[in-house]
């Protein structure tokens, strides 16, 4: 049989039909952080010791900054064959006051790019074919 | 015992006796081939013999085995055991500001009187990337594998931002390349010497839209190093008026740090706590110009890292050359080309140099101390008596130096 796609780090987004990322959220002083594999609670006057708790983030935020990529990046990076331009997102969570980086799905014209516009986040192979699951962002559309 | 304000500032002073470096350029050689030279040529334009140095700080290169991680060492063998004390230091692009913060510690403690700073690196073609492996809990090795975010990718969501805040367009930042082309004319030391057109580096390829080919800078072969001792020393050794450190700023950021940098996938959450007063390419700077005891307007000259062409403007706002969103006006009035009233990267900068990781931010202060004493010929800024280098390295590094005459 052959393999199934598997997120390609465990336990930063969920894979179901309304998938999220997964941040950490401090119990005592309430700050967040993404990726969640935090050690300690990462506000410096927080002295909680506490456990900081998985909690899913908001599946929309907007485009603080993008860039399209012209050229492949070097491994361990994964491009398609021939390359693709690729864009890269940097999404603003209002809740959570978080800027987050992701590629943006495939498909999108990249003309519709815009700082300011709303995305969501949606769950793909990080290049068409990987095995490996990623998350990316793709624009809201009305 | 109370110290007043103005003497803790000049006691923390040393002297930049010597200076020297390896040309930029992608000689494909052996990094301490390129270290040696640059030490030499440092303690030749310092008058002191290598036997004489008693601790050596080695900007760590992460390219070139083992010998690059003990890079210290490496130099001291190379140059013959002679019993001095090694360290190496990493902080990536910050690693030679580290270096020269150790070096200038261990004379500031007493522990010796004279150092040699020494880094030098040898860079493969194309774009730094992460140690090979695979390493899912790095952060360095995930932002390639799962966003395919390059450095020039933080640069171009830099440059992004500032075209979106204050307007400013590719054909503004290409003005930057065409005066640190300029500049860089006559360096010996810099990799590229041509004059560049603003019309080639609107036609040059794509890149990290919105930046092209010759908005980035590239990777290079380089070294470079610096001799600083105690102004005791300097005086016994007959030199009444060195260039001095006046200020090393190896500042962490502080939380939350609300803008995204490499090689992190987010920022800090600003939600249960507000943004600090300076953000941490603010803090850089305000932390070396307060060591230092001086303001922005008190600069003859800055040497800023000018990863991209955009980047160069940030620096401009973050040391305080201008309020934020001003950059472009500044450099399209002229005040940061030389003849201006602050030249900004004389030598050329990362424009003419490209990047050698460990040697950079040395490199910046041989500039500055060329500059200081007026040994720096045809690209000379008039009457310079305050120079700041200023840098960041990934995972949080800071790197700012000031020297004054």
């Amino acid at each position: 049989m052959p393999e199934a796609p598997a997120p390609a780090v465990d336990g930063w987004f969920t894979t179901d039909a309304e998938p999220r990322l997964i941040g950490a959220r401090c119990p005592a002083c309430g700050t967040y952080a993404f990726p969640p594999e935090v050690f300690a609670c990462p506000n410096p006057r927080c002295e909680s010791e506490a456990e900081l708790e998985r909690t899913p983030l908001s599946p929309r935020g907007r485009i603080w900054s993008f860039v399209v990529n012209h050229y492949a990046a070097p491994p361990p990076a994964l491009s398609p064959d021939p390359f693709e331009p690729y864009a890269v997102a940097a999404v603003e969570l209002a809740d959570e006051r978080l800027v987050i980086l992701g590629r943006v799905a495939e498909g999108v014209s990249f003309d519709g790019l815009k700082v300011g516009i709303e995305m969501a986040i949606v769950v793909e192979p990080i290049i068409l074919g990987s095995l490996e699951l990623v998350w990316k962002w793709k624009p809201v559309t009305a | 015992m109370e110290v007043e304000a103005g003497d803790r500032m000049t006691a923390n002073r040393v002297a930049a006796l010597g200076v020297g470096m390896h040309p930029w350029g992608k000689w494909g050689k052996n990094f301490v081939s390129y270290g040696v030279v640059a030490a030499r040529a440092a303690l030749k334009d310092a008058g002191i013999a290598w036997s004489d140095v008693q601790f050596v700080a080695g900007g760590e290169t992460v390219r070139n085995g083992y010998p690059g991680y003990v890079a210290g060492a490496t130099f001291a063998q190379a140059l013959g055991w002679s019993g001095a004390r090694v360290a190496t230091n990493y902080a990536a692009c910050a690693s030679g500001a580290q270096a020269i913060d150790s070096a200038r510690a261990r004379i500031l403690a007493g522990l010796c009187d004279v150092a040699l700073v020494v880094g030098s690196d040898t860079t493969p073609k194309g774009f730094l990337a992460p140690s090979g492996g695979e390493r899912r809990t790095d952060a360095d090795w995930l932002r390639f594998r799962l966003v395919g975010a390059t450095n020039p990718t933080y640069f171009g969501l830099y440059a992004r931002r500032r075209m979106e805040l204050y307007g400013e367009t590719e054909t503004d930042w290409a003005q930057v390349k065409v005066k640190n082309a300029k500049h860089g004319l006559a360096n010996p030391n810099a990799r590229y010497r041509k004059e560049v057109s603003a019309d080639e580096v609107l036609a040059s390829a794509m890149v990290s839209d919105p930046l092209r080919l010759l908005q980035i800078c590239t990777t290079s072969d380089g070294a470079a190093a610096v001799v600083l001792t105690s102004l005791e020393f300097a005086k016994r050794h007959g030199i009444a008026d060195p260039v001095k450190v006046a200020a090393v700023s190896t500042v962490t950021p502080t939380y939350p740090q609300t803008a995204i940098e490499m090689p992190y996938l987010s920022t800090d959450s600003a939600a249960s706590v507000a943004p600090p007063e300076r953000l941490f390419r603010d803090a850089i700077a305000h932390a070396a110009l307060e060591e230092a005891g001086i303001g922005p307007e008190d600069l003859s000259l800055a040497e800023v890292y000018d990863l991209s062409t955009a980047l160069e403007l940030d620096w401009y706002e973050n040391i305080g050359l201008c309020k934020e969103g001003e950059a472009a006006r500044l450099l399209h009035d002229g005040d940061t080309t030389l003849g201006g009233r602050v030249p900004v990267n004389p030598s050329g900068g990362l424009a003419c140099f490209g990047e050698a990781v460990p040697a950079q931010a040395i490199a910046q202060v041989c500039e500055v101390t060329w500059q200081l004493r007026g040994q720096a010929e045809g690209r000379q800024v008039a009457n310079a008596k305050v120079g700041l280098t200023i840098n960041q390295g990934l995972f949080g590094h800071g790197s700012s130096v000031i020297c004054v005459r």
